[in-house]
C-alpha cells in the first residue's frame, strides 16, 4: 500500500515536527494557518494556490495511512481529542473530535451533506446571512464535490445501514441514501481509526498536500498557546511544542509571525484560543452558542447477523423527524447508523458485569441507530459555552436544557419503533435504567417513564460547531459572513465556530463550503487577483 | 444490588464526605507531578481498579486461576495506559478519584464499602458500582461512567478478547 504523504516528505514538503525541537524557533509566512481539518485544510490549499505562503500549526500528531492499523487500542489515544473520551465539563456528553494532521476529516466516517436550505433560510432570517444562500453557496458546494469527489455511495449499504432503510419503508419513514468523499473505497468499515487505504479524500490526502506542494509548512505537534495583540493587530502566534506523547508541554515555543491570522482549531479549540489571547469581544459572543447536535444511541438485538463494524459505516439517513418539524418548534433529530467496534460499543452500552457481557455476546448480530438532535434553532436550544480551565485548556459547558431532553424522549421512541419494525427481538435505549425491551408497546410505555437525567441516558456528539457565530449585524455575530473577526483587523475565522446554530447534518461539507469562500475572499484581499478555483 | 439501607446513607453521607474530600483534593492538587511527566499509576490506583475489575466484567473473565489474575493483571495495565492517554487535566481528575477512594472514611461513606478494596468481594464492589451508577449526585455517576468506560475500553481494546464477541478484528491489508 502507498503511503503518498510519506512519498510527499521524501520529495522535500517542510514539515516540522516540534516534539523534537530543541531549542525555540521562529516561522514567518503570508498567513499562519491553526488547525489542519476541514476548515484549515481547504484555506491552507486556495491560499497556497494563491502564491501565498503559508504555515499551518497543528497540535496533534502527524500519523499517515501507514500508521493505520484499524485497532481502536491505537487509533483513539492517537488521533482523538482527549482518547475519544473528550467530556462536556458536567461529563454528561462524550464528545469524537479529531486531533492530527487533517483533524476530524482523518478520522470521520466520510458522510457529505450540503447545508439543507431550511438551516440557511434560518441564517438569512436571523442572522441576516443574505449570501449564505443555497443558490449562492451552491458553486462552492460544487468545487468541494469536484475537490473531494462527493457523491452518492454506488455500492451496497452494509446490513446495519440497510435496517434503517428497511425499518423506514415499513413505517413511510423517509429515507435516503447518502453522499461520501470516498475515491476507490474498499468498503471496510474502519474509516473512524483512519483510512488504511487512503481512499477517503480527508485534507491529509488532499488540501494539506497541495499546500506542501506549493512550498507550504506543516508544523505538529504543536499547540497554538496565543495570539499576541496590539491594538486591533496580531503581531505573532505562541505556540508550545508537545511531547511526542501529545499530553504535556516541552519547554520550547514557536513564535510565527504572519500578515494574516487564519483560525480553524474547531468548535472548541478557536474560541479558547481566542480566550487565552484576550480577544476583544464586543459582541460578548465569543465562545457561546456552542452546539453539539446530542446525539442518543438505541441498540437492538437482531435474529441475524449484523455485522455492523464491516463496509462503509454510514451509507443511509432519514430527515424525516428534521422535515416534518418546524425549524423553530420543537427539536427535530436525523437518524444515522454508527460503525460497530468493541471498544466505541462496549464503553457506550449502559450496565456492567453478566448484563453487559450478555449483550456483548451479541455484538455481531447488534443493530445500532443515532438520533443527531438539531439544537441551537429554539431560544430554549442555546447550546453551550467555552470556557478556559485552571491551565488555559478548553473546558465546553453544555447543560442539556428541557427543551433538549424532551426530543430525547421522542427520539428513543422514534428509534425503537424503527428497530421494532426491522425485526428486533429485543431494543436497547442506552439509558442506565433500560434493561431491554421485547416489543415496541412495552418499549413505548417504558420510554415514557425513563428519567431524563444526565449520565443516566447516554448523549454523545461528533460534531461541535458555533462559538464565533456570524451575523450581519456587529452585536448579534463574533464574525460577519466572511468569517472576518470582529475587533481584529489581520484575523479570519474558518471553521465550523462560525455556525450561528447547528448544521442539522454532518457538518463536514458546511464546514468545506464556507472556508472555500472565505478563503478565496481573503486571497482575493492579500493578492489583489482573482483567487484561484479549487476545483 | 445496593440496599436501601445502603442507598440512604450514600446519600446523607454524600455531602459530608465530599467536602471532606474537597480538603483532601486540595492537598492532591498541590503534589501533582509537574507537566511532562508521563502519569503512572499509584499502588492503591492500581489496587483499587484490580478489585473493580472481577465485578465490571463479570461474565467474561475467566473463572478463576492463572488465567483470571493475568487478565485482571492486564486489564488494570490497559487502565493505566488508557489513563495516560487522557488530557493533564482529565489524568488529574482520575487521580483525585483514586485518592478519594483510597481514603479509607470516604471509601465508607462515599462508596458504602466497608472492606478495603483488596479485602472486598465482588458483589460488594458490584454494590458500590450499582450506586454510583444510580447516585442522586452527578457528580458520583458521571465517576461511575468514567470507571465503566476505562475498564470496558482497556478490555474489548484487546484482540484476544474478540473471539468471544463474534468479531473477527481488522480485514487485513496488502
Amino acid at each position: 500500500m502507498r503511503d503518498p504523504f510519506l512519498e510527499g516528505m521524501s520529495q522535500g514538503w517542510q514539515v516540522i515536527d516540534a516534539s523534537r525541537l530543541v531549542a525555540d524557533r521562529e516561522l514567518e509566512a503570508d498567513v499562519a494557518i491553526v488547525g489542519s481539518g476541514a476548515g484549515g485544510g481547504i484555506a491552507a490549499e486556495i491560499l497556497s494556490k494563491a502564491g501565498l505562503k503559508v504555515a499551518i500549526i497543528e497540535e496533534g500528531p502527524l500519523k499517515t495511512s501507514s500508521d493505520f492499523k484499524m485497532r481502536e487500542a491505537d487509533a483513539y489515544p492517537q488521533l482523538y481529542q482527549e482518547s475519544a473520551a473528550r467530556k462536556t465539563k458536567d461529563k454528561a456528553i462524550n464528545i469524537l473530535q479529531g486531533r492530527c494532521v487533517g483533524g476530524s476529516t482523518t478520522v470521520n466516517w466520510t458522510s457529505s451533506f450540503r447545508t439543507p436550505a431550511a438551516t440557511l433560510a434560518h441564517w438569512q432570517r436571523e442572522y441576516g446571512l443574505k449570501d449564505l444562500s443555497v443558490e449562492g453557496l451552491a458553486p462552492w458546494f460544487e468545487a468541494v464535490d469536484r475537490r473531494l469527489n462527493i457523491r452518492y455511495w454506488d455500492q451496497s449499504p452494509n446490513e446495519n445501514n440497510k435496517l434503517l432503510r428497511e425499518a423506514a419503508w415499513k413505517l413511510g419513514v423517509s429515507v435516503a441514501p447518502m453522499r461520501r468523499n470516498v475515491k476507490g473505497c474498499w468498503n471496510l468499515g474502519y474509516c473512524g481509526m483512519g483510512c488504511p487505504t487512503n481512499a477517503k479524500q480527508s485534507m491529509l490526502v488532499t488540501t494539506i498536500p497541495a499546500a506542501l506542494t506549493k512550498g507550504g509548512i506543516l508544523a505538529h505537534h504543536l499547540r497554538a498557546e496565543r495570539l499576541l495583540l496590539k491594538g486591533e493587530r496580531i503581531e505573532a502566534l505562541e505556540c508550545t511544542a508537545m511531547h511526542e506523547a501529545g499530553i504535556h508541554a516541552l519547554p520550547y515555543r514557536v513564535r510565527v509571525r504572519a500578515k494574516h491570522y487564519l483560525l480553524a482549531a474547531g468548535a472548541i479549540g478557536t474560541p479558547a484560543l481566542l480566550l487565552r489571547s484576550g480577544a476583544p469581544d464586543p459582541s460578548g459572543l465569543l465562545g457561546r452558542r456552542t452546539f453539539l447536535h446530542p446525539t442518543t444511541v438505541a441498540a437492538a438485538l437482531m435474529e441475524h447477523e449484523v455485522r455492523g463494524y464491516a463496509g462503509a459505516p454510514q451509507t443511509i439517513y432519514s430527515d424525516h423527524y428534521l422535515d416534518n418539524a418546524a425549524v423553530g418548534g420543537p427539536i427535530g433529530y436525523k437518524l444515522e447508523v454508527p460503525p460497530m467496534h468493541p471498544v466505541l460499543f462496549s464503553t457506550t452500552l449502559q450496565g456492567f458485569g453478566a448484563a453487559h457481557a450478555q449483550l456483548m455476546r451479541e455484538f455481531a448480530t447488534s443493530h445500532a441507530m443515532l438520533a443527531l438532535l438539531r439544537d441551537g434553532f429554539h431560544p430554549d436550544s442555546p447550546g453551550g459555552t467555552v470556557q478556559l480551565g485552571g491551565n488555559g485548556e478548553p473546558v465546553l459547558d453544555y447543560p442539556i436544557t428541557d427543551f433538549v431532553w424532551e426530543g430525547v424522549r421522542r427520539s428513543w421512541l422514534a428509534m425503537a419503533e424503527l428497530q421494532f419494525a426491522a425485526g428486533a427481538k429485543q431494543v436497547f435505549i442506552v439509558h442506565e435504567q433500560c434493561e431491554g425491551y421485547a416489543s415496541w408497546a412495552e418499549a413505548k410505555e417504558a420510554i415514557d417513564k425513563l428519567p431524563l437525567k444526565a449520565h443516566l441516558a447516554r448523549v454523545v456528539s461528533a460534531h461541535v460547531m458555533g462559538g464565533c457565530g456570524m451575523a450581519a449585524e456587529a452585536k448579534r455575530g463574533v464574525t460577519d459572513d466572511a468569517g472576518r473577526y470582529r475587533g481584529l483587523a489581520n484575523l479570519t475565522v474558518c471553521d465550523g465556530s462560525l455556525f450561528p446554530t447547528s448544521i442539522g447534518a454532518n457538518p463536514q461539507q458546511s464546514v468545506y463550503a464556507l472556508a472555500a469562500r472565505n478563503a478565496s475572499r481573503l486571497a482575493e484581499a492579500m493578492t489583489k487577483q482573482p483567487a484561484p478555483a479549487l476545483a | 444490588m445496593i440496599t436501601r439501607r445502603q442507598f440512604i446513607k450514600a446519600g446523607l453521607a454524600g455531602g459530608l464526605a465530599l467536602s471532606a474530600a474537597g480538603y483532601f483534593y486540595a492537598r492532591s492538587r498541590q503534589e501533582a507531578p509537574a507537566t511532562g511527566v508521563l502519569r503512572r499509576p499509584s499502588f492503591q490506583e492500581r489496587a483499587i481498579v484490580a478489585a473493580l475489575v472481577p465485578a465490571v466484567l463479570a461474565g467474561v473473565l475467566p473463572q478463576a486461576g492463572e488465567a483470571r489474575s493475568e487478565a485482571i493483571a492486564r486489564t488494570v495495565d490497559g487502565v493505566g495506559v488508557a489513563i495516560a492517554g487522557l488530557s493533564a487535566a482529565a489524568q488529574q481528575e482520575l487521580s483525585e478519584l483514586f485518592t478519594l477512594l483510597g481514603f479509607a472514611p470516604a471509601r465508607v461513606l462515599l462508596a458504602g464499602l466497608w472492606p478495603s478494596w483488596e479485602a472486598a468481594s465482588v458483589d460488594e464492589v458490584a454494590a458500590f458500582l450499582q450506586g454510583w451508577r444510580t447516585s442522586r449526585l452527578g457528580l458520583l455517576r458521571s465517576a461511575y461512567a468514567a470507571l465503566h468506560d476505562l475498564v470496558l475500553g482497556a478490555w474489548y481494546g484487546t484482540p484476544d478478547t474478540w473471539e468471544a464477541i463474534g468479531y473477527p478484528g481488522p480485514p487485513e491489508i496488502l
